[in-house]
Formats: C-alpha cells, structure tokens, sequence
C-alpha cells in the first residue's frame, strides 16, 4: 500500500497536502483498497465550515458506505467536481485525481495532532 | 444434466400477433380508453407470445434461479432456512384467501383469532407483554419501535431533551437508519477486542438526552452478548430505552427470552425465524414485542383478547403512533408463522435454536484451518470468520465465495459485519444436514487450496453460470433496468 511520505493522515484513512493555508484532503490506498471500487462520492457545498473531525460527506462502494472526517477545520473552499462522472479516480490515484476537498485552515496547530507517513503505515499492520 | 443458457427476455421472443389465448367477443359496447380513463400511453409495449412459448420462458427462469429449494443458502445475517410447505397448504385455504380486510369483523373472528394465536405464542416465546403484526418488514418493524419509543418519551414530556440513539459499531445498516428516520442523532459504541459491547463506552455516552440503545443479540458476529442485562440495567438509569433487533432470534427461540434479559422492545422476522416466504422480497413480517409500558403507543387497530377470550379489534388508541400498514399488515403470514409454530409445538420449539447454533459451530471447527473465526469463542447460529490470510495472495473474500457458486452453493455474506476484515459470515441454519454442512466445508476447503495455489484463477469466478463475474461497479454507477426496442420494428401495432 503506498503512503507518500510528505502527507499527513488521520486513524480513519484520509490523508492531508498542506499548501500554504490550504488543505487538500482524500482517502488513503489502504482505504480505497479495503472499500473496492468507488461507485459515488457525496461532497460537500464550497463554503460550508467544517470543525476537525466532522462528516464532510460519504464515499459508496460496491460493498458499503462510509463516511469521510475531516482531519482539520476550516471553509471548504473547492471540491473535486470529475468525480462525479469519474468517481473511480478515487481507487485508481488516491493522492492525485481522486482528491475529494480543499478546506482554507483555521488553525494549522491542528496538523499537529495528525500521524505522518510512518505512524500511520504502523497502524496498518496486523 | 441441465444446460444453463441465457434466456431472452420474454419482449424479445415477442412477435406481433401472437396470442396467447382467445378472448370472448365482447358483448358490450366498445368504449374508447382515452375517453373513458384520460390520456393513455402509446408507448406501452406489451410481449406477444403463445401460450407454450410462455410457460417456457417462466420454466427456463426458474431452471437458472438459485433458492433454498436448489441448494444450501448459508447467507449470514438472513436465516434462509427452509419453509414447509404445510404453511403454503394453510395459507391457501380459501376462508383465508377469500377474507376482504373490509367485511364486518364479526365474520372474520377465525382469522383474528389466527392472529391472536400466533401473538400468544410470540409472546411467550420472546418474553414479551404486548405484540403487534403490522409492521411488513425487519426495518419496518425496528423503525415502529423507535415511533413508540419517541412517543413513550413524548408522553413524559421528555420527547425534546432525548435526541441521542446509540448503536453498536457492529450494527445492521437498518439501525442507525431506522433512528434518522425518526428524527434522532445516531452515536456509535465500539465493540471491544472480545466481541462484546465495550460498556465503558458506552457508560461514556449515557446521559439523559440518549432516547434509546439500539443492539443487536446475538450481535452480527454471531456472538451472544453476556453483558446484556447489565447494558439493559445500564441504559434504563438514565431514563433510556433499549431496543433488541430481532434478526438473530433463531438462536434464542425456545431457549432463552429477550423480554426476560432486560429490553423494552423487540422485532421479530417471522419471515427469518418463523419460515415465512423470504426471498423475492417476502412479503415479510416484521412483529414487533414491547413490554405493557409502550402498549399504549402501539399501531390501531389493535388485536386484543376479551375477558373472554375472545379476540377483537381494539380501535380506541388515543395515544397510538398510527397504523404503520395498510390494514393488518401481511395477514397471511400470520396464518403460515402460526402453522410453523404450531407443527413444532412447545417441547419442540427449543431445538430450533439448539440445531441452528451446533450447525454454526459445525461449520466453524470444520473450517477453523482455512478461514479463522473472528472471535475465538463459541457461536450462536453464525459464525463471522475472516479470508483476511489470502488478501496478500490477491485473494479477497469475494473472490472465495463466487468460486463457490461453481461449487454448487450460494455464497455467504461478505464484507458484514463491516469491523471483521474480509468478512465471510455463514449462517446454516438449523433446517440442514451433516452431509450438506460436510459437502459446503469440503468444497470450501479446496477453493482456499485454490486460492493459494492458483489465485489468480479464482478473480475470474465463476465459470460454470449463465454469467461470470460481474462488474458490479458499472452495474451500479450504470443501472439499466429498462428493456428498449431495439428499432420501432420491434413495437407491435
């Protein structure tokens, strides 16, 4: 399963790209991989305020439906609008094309309480 | 030996006309649709076809269609058990048949009194005060239970403070939707590395806005909950109500009671636990069983005995959620669920469960060397056992249970309950022999012997029906379910 070392993850699979302000938000390889094959992708409205930990949306899979926290709060500012004819870009390139959300940081302190690549690689074993 | 083929849809063997029976010349005069009922749809096609060609094709359907009746149908969680046909023999009795929900109840008193009869006995097999049948569905009948729990606290001024419902992480899907429906917030207790409810959790999340807890027992691990009536004794401190779900009664029928450890309210799947029809969609029976404290809430008009005995239709429920169905629910599953109960009787009621959970456990130890149980302990009527092992072989447990329609059998639940990694959830039921429980492990057995000597054989699985894998993302995110001529030479007239 691959976990590109610049990112940063949550326990419930999403991974975090910090640029400047902003944070680009998806689900990992192992999620994708555990989920199979994307079929839709609920997202939000831009403009919504999200606090670190909210239901941002759903992801639905041939198998189940879960739902995506958001590992910092903040203002979606811009959502991934090709996965909606194309939510398959979710299993095909999790940290590329299959991004869900872009949220404008209140408070990037809250990065701190993320896991990096090797933290979150750990809790995938076993 | 029967040779599957595709068979056309019954509009592509349609050839304009063709008839499949001669009408009466009408003796009346001829209106024209339009005038009589509006605007009538000309696009409309209708198959023509004789009457041999027909029967054919309904034949052929039923030659490729896989039920109880073909074949063992370990699916987890839905108790295919088989259903005798003295309950098809009953339930077509013309008094029952020919009963109009509408005629005065005074000439009905032998179908009310099937009702009553089959409520007594559900609720003295579940422990029960009270018992209503209108609900015609498991989910139907989980959500009339979050209705008159809401209600209940409403009548105690109580209905805007408690907005929380609790569900285990393990739960049917139903659940939490059940709870939305009505109007609740839905929070999610963990279970623990045991199986069990983690009740420090759940001590967590208890306070006076929690409206009710929502658990499943035996829990969708197949796991009996040893905890329940101090999880029951737990929620009642804080004014809370606790719902059983129903789904897994097949492993407590004439054993152990659910009104006994503690809950206030229960559905029941007649159409699971008492062989009413189950696939093709039922149509179900989701009682519900609720102790005299959610009586006055339940669906009107009520079935209710008389100081007599005789049974009556109590319409005067001014407190009741309303009717839930129209009518009484699916009558004639009364008539097959009483049939069911009846031909067991009492003394045999008890070896429902005790086969069911020994078949389970069968099916557990004989495959404890190719597919571990989840939870290493006894099981109930199921047992959730894990292919997590062959996923490094790019085997997931998908792939296993199509390769088993190859086999010859249903495959089981997959990827349920969803904190079991490649969940393989197997259900027997008490209706099977040791010989097919033996067959079903064999074949299972050599195609985890598959998988790890040619995994990648077994993506392309199955082989042997009419269709082989199928695409289940494109069936989704593309759903066809509408036949279209293929050129307007295809549409009679």
């Amino acid at each position: 399963m691959a976990v590109p070392g610049d990112l940063k993850y949550t326990k419930s699979h999403e991974w975090v790209r910090v640029d400047g302000d902003v944070a680009t938000i998806g689900i990992t390889d192992h999620a994708q991989s555990e989920l199979g094959d994307v079929v839709f992708v609920d997202l939000p409205t831009p403009g919504r305020m999200l606090s670190a930990g909210d239901s941002f949306g759903t992801v639905e899979s041939v198998k189940t439906v879960s739902d995506l926290y958001s590992p910092v709060g903040g203002e979606v500012t811009e959502v991934n609008e090709t996965l909606g004819a194309r939510p398959e870009q979710v299993n095909e390139a999790p940290y590329e094309g299959g991004w869900l959300v872009r949220v404008r940081m209140a408070d990037d302190g809250e990065l701190g309480g993320l896991m990096d690549a090797n933290a979150y690689e750990s809790t995938l074993e076993g | 030996m029967i040779t599957k083929t595709q068979e056309p849809l019954i509009f592509e063997k349609s050839v304009s006309g063709r008839i499949g029976c001669n009408l009466p010349v009408a003796d009346t005069p001829e209106v024209d649709l339009s005038e009589a009922v509006g605007p009538v749809r000309k696009e409309v096609v209708w198959p023509e076809i004789g009457e041999l060609d027909m029967l054919r094709h309904f034949t052929n359907l039923s030659r490729i269609n896989y039920g109880i009746e073909v074949g063992f149908y370990p699916l987890g969680s839905c108790t295919m058990k088989y259903n005798p046909k003295i309950n098809e023999r009953t339930a077509g009795l013309s008094g029952f048949t020919n009963t109009h929900p509408m005629q005065p109840e005074a000439t009905a008193k032998g179908f009310l009194e099937v009702y009553a009869s089959c409520m007594d006995i559900l609720r003295e097999l579940t422990g029960f005060d009270e018992i209503t049948m209108q609900p015609v569905a498991g989910a139907h009948g989980e959500m009339t239970c979050l209705m008159i729990i809401k209600a209940y606290h409403e009548s105690h001024g109580e209905g805007e403070k408690r907005k929380y419902v609790l569900c285990p992480d393990s739960a049917h899907g139903t659940n939490p939707a059940s709870a939305a429906r009505c109007g609740y917030d839905v929070k999610t207790i963990p279970t623990g590395a045991d199986g069990n409810t983690d009740i420090a959790a759940l001590k967590a999340m208890l306070n006076d806005e929690v409206a009710a807890f929502m658990v499943t027992n035996p829990s969708t691990l197949g796991l009996f909950e040893p905890n329940i009536s101090e999880i029951c004794r737990l929620v009642h401190e804080v004014g809370g109500q606790v719902f059983c779900d129903g789904a897994n009664m097949n492993a407590m029928v004439g054993t152990t009671r659910p009104g006994d450890h503690g809950f206030d309210c229960m559905h029941l799947n007649l159409h699971k636990t008492f062989s009413t029809p189950h696939g093709g969609g039922g149509p179900g029976c989701g009682a519900i069983g609720l102790k005299s404290h959610l009586e006055p809430f339940i669906p009107g008009p009520a079935i209710k005995r008389g100081e007599d005995g005789e049974p009556y239709l109590d319409r005067n429920r001014p407190l009741s959620v309303g009717r839930v169905s129209g009518f009484f629910g699916q009558s004639l599953m009364a008539v097959r669920a009483l049939t069911y109960l009846l031909a067991y009787g009492k003394q045999g009621m008890s070896a429902i469960s005790r086969y069911s959970v020994l078949n389970a456990n069968y099916v557990k130890a004989r495959l404890k060397g190719v597919l571990p149980a989840a939870h290493d302990r006894p099981c109930m009527h199921e047992c959730v056992l894990t292919a997590k092992e062959y996923k490094k072989l790019g085997v997931r447990a998908l792939d296993l249970s199509k390769r088993l329609i190859d086999y010859g059998f249903h495959p089981p639940t997959n990827y349920f309950p969803l904190i079991v990694p490649e969940a393989f959830m197997i259900e027997p039921t008490e209706t099977e022999t040791k010989e097919t429980l033996d067959k079903f492990c064999d074949a299972l057995i050599a195609i985890c012997e598959e998988a790890r000597s040619e995994p990648d054989k077994l993506h392309d699985a199955p082989f042997t029906a009419i269709v082989g894998r199928l695409d289940e993302a494109a069936a989704v995110k593309n759903l066809d379910v509408r036949w279209t001529p293929a050129s307007t030479a295809d549409v009679a007239g």
